[in-house]
């Protein structure tokens, strides 16, 4: 043992070539990786939660044949004049159940005799089911009483991937896991060696600080591969969501979008010394986007006059500008106005994150 | 003549209103094993800190290696090897990993796998680190400190929290590194561990040096070899301390807790005079104790508290 002990102190010793691993940006990227690959639950989040939110989602709000739609009918002449059109789906009931089907939903319309021979729709005018049930019915009716249109119609139906709801959601998806990757990635990691002192040992070391951040950009960009490979690869595979844009202006954008990100991440951590604290400004920061930025429904929703705040938050031009390469095929010049507010909240976070980081 | 290894003058640092350490010198000459000894809050870790160039002194200057933080700051991460209190290294890497992860940091050192055998991990090699006992867990962070081979090592409460056992292992370890020529400067609450282990040892209170020397030094500096505790007498009638002083032999004579504490320079003279003193005073005795005097009866005697009293 002694020897061992007097072994150390020979100068120049150990100097040998080394190889590239053991240099120390491979091996705090290493780390990342090690650390993230053995803790199951990290696992389960970035991979098998969007998945099955995804196919959970698809499932749920697939597109069904219009014929589901559901009406209620008093009065057995009513009913079976209604019967004549296959796209609704007619119950006969006393106006009391009816009235409670309605108010419950299950029918979305309901049609009833009125008092002077003609007819009454009763069904909530904002609920679209509703209206289209209404139109199809009071077309049935009339028809069965005798009307002939004018003017004749047929229809040509086009079923086309990259306008249902789970072409609408993929990218939404990839987005957002995106950006809680990103985000959850470096905060949690960050926090917690600042907590533990870990950072601290690490910068009495000779270790360059740069590189213990870039090991999170390494690792994060490298992960990457595997968490839009999973969600794209379910989407396209199993629900068929075209990816028509081209593969390499994809990648650009969710690198440019991870970095983003984690530059926010990072800005995020950068003096928080409780996992709680940090936790609590991740989820104030991420909750907002979840709503505004249009992962489940459009962000064309919310009123005028808050788009522009809206277009500016960094998940919706994320979004916009995978659903533009995805849905729509285009290219980066098409996307650059969302490209450009990712670029900016990269910079302003990095610059603000590296003036604000606090090593211990 | 080569530079000390630690060299510091005049060192000053408060946090808002309180003052960590004040008017601090200190010289370590290479190969030294330099202990600085005091209870919490003494500013032991504080000093150590400004000279691991972790924190910036107030005032006063350092000089590592004859190097200063201000200007070869790089170079001196290269030359040191430093255990931080309470680091928390990541419990799901591996012994090795981890050894090779603080490896990489340095231009020179030994292979990750000598040094897990210096610090007799070999069978945890492929073990995480959360798995590990406290004593492991310790000399793995040691030996994240020996891994740049390092000219000048710091060891912050290296045994702090530790089993008897695993901290005589460690003193084991420690003491090796000293045989082989290393410089070290530790801290500690203990003095069994800077009499152990250092060749000189500076006894820190309220920031401050208040005593400098070889533990040797520093007990003979009590002017008495050994320790008599007594209990004797009662409430209603409590011992004449004034004949006590003068029995032959006793240098000093002062009451905790209701006990009598006697510095005496041979015992085999006072103690027999002890007995006698206590049978004319008519107070029988209830309890006597003697003890070889250590660092601790230094400190008790400089500050009049205890090493470990809070």
């Amino acid at each position: 043992m002694s020897d061992a002990a007097l072994e150390l102190t020979r100068p120049g010793h150990g100097s040998r070539e080394r190889s590239w691993v053991d240099h120390s940006l491979v091996q705090l990227t290493l780390v990342r990786f090690r650390e993230f690959v053995r803790e199951p639950e990290a696992l389960f989040w970035v991979f098998a939660f969007p998945v099955l939110l995804a196919a959970g989602l698809g499932i749920a709000f697939r597109n069904r044949p219009a014929s589901v739609l559901k009406v209620a009918a008093v009065g057995p002449a009513l009913a079976d004049a209604l019967r004549h059109d296959s796209l609704l789906d007619v119950r006969l009931m006393a106006e009391a159940e009816a009235l409670t089907a309605l108010r419950t939903g299950k029918v979305a319309l309901l049609v009833e005799p009125a008092a002077n021979g003609g007819i009454v729709y009763r069904y909530d005018d904002t609920n679209p089911e509703g209206r289209s049930a209404r139109m199809i019915a009071d077309r049935t009716v009339q028809r069965a009483a005798g009307r002939t249109d004018p003017v004749g119609a047929s229809d040509r139906l086009m079923r086309e991937p990259g306008s249902r709801y789970i072409d609408f959601l993929i990218p939404g998806l990839l987005g957002m896991n995106l950006m809680g990757s990103a985000i959850w990635g470096m905060g949690f990691a960050i926090v917690d060696a600042r907590r533990k002192k870990l950072m601290k040992r690490l910068i009495v070391t000779p270790m360059p600080r740069h590189y213990y951040l870039l090991s999170f950009v390494l690792s994060r960009l490298i992960m990457l591969v595997g968490e839009v490979g999973v969600l794209l690869g379910f989407g396209v595979l199993v629900f068929g969501v075209p990816a028509r844009g081209s593969l390499v202006s994809l990648a650009a954008l969710c690198v440019l979008g991870s970095l983003s990100f984690g530059a926010l991440g990072l800005l995020i951590a950068s003096r928080a010394r409780t996992v709680e604290a940090a936790s609590g400004l991740m989820n104030v920061t991420m909750m907002p986007m979840w709503i505004l930025s249009g992962v489940f429904f459009s962000a064309q929703r919310f009123p005028d006059a808050v788009q522009p705040l809206i277009k500016a938050l960094p998940l919706t031009a994320a979004i916009d500008a995978l659903r533009a390469n995805m849905l729509q095929g285009a290219g980066l010049a098409q996307v650059a106005p969302e490209a450009g507010v990712l670029a900016v909240w990269l910079v302003v976070c990095f610059v603000l994150a590296l003036k604000l980081f606090r090593w211990r | 003549m080569t530079a000390p290894a630690l060299r510091v003058r005049n060192l000053r640092k408060t946090y808002k209103d309180v003052v960590a350490v004040e008017h601090l010198d200190l010289d370590v000459p290479s190969g030294e094993c330099f202990g600085l000894l005091g209870p919490n809050g003494a500013g032991k870790t504080t000093t150590l800190e400004i000279c691991e160039g972790l924190t910036p002194a107030d005032t006063g200057e350092v000089e590592v290696l004859g190097l200063r933080w201000e200007t070869h700051d790089k170079e001196l991460r290269q030359r040191l090897g430093i255990q931080l209190q309470e680091t928390q290294l990541s419990e799901k890497l591996t012994v090795g990993e981890t050894i090779r992860l603080f490896r990489s940091f340095f231009r020179d050192g030994p292979d990750p796998a000598e040094v897990i055998a210096l610090v007799q991990l070999e069978e945890k090699s492929k073990a995480r680190v959360g798995a590990l006992s406290g004593g492991q867990k310790q000399r793995l962070a040691l030996a994240c400190a020996l891994v740049g081979n390092p000219d000048l090592l710091f060891l912050d409460e290296p045994t702090t929290g530790l089993d008897p056992q695993a901290r005589r292992q460690l003193w084991d370890l420690i003491d090796r590194f000293r045989a082989a020529g290393r410089t070290i400067v530790l801290t500690t609450h203990y003095m069994d561990e800077a009499d152990r282990l250092c060749d000189r040892v500076a006894i820190m209170d309220h920031g401050r040096i208040i005593a400098l020397g070889t533990p040797r030094e520093l007990v003979a500096s009590l002017g008495a070899e050994h320790l008599v505790e007594v209990m004797a007498g009662s409430e209603s009638r409590p011992l004449d301390l004034a004949a006590l002083r003068g029995i032959d032999g006793v240098r000093d004579v002062r009451t905790e807790n209701g006990r009598v504490e006697l510095r005496v320079t041979e015992l085999h003279r006072s103690v027999p005079g002890l007995l006698d003193e206590l049978d004319r005073q008519g107070a029988p005795l209830t309890e006597l104790r003697t003890h070889s005097a250590s660092l601790e009866d230094v400190f008790v005697a400089l500050t009049g508290r205890h090493l470990r009293d809070e």
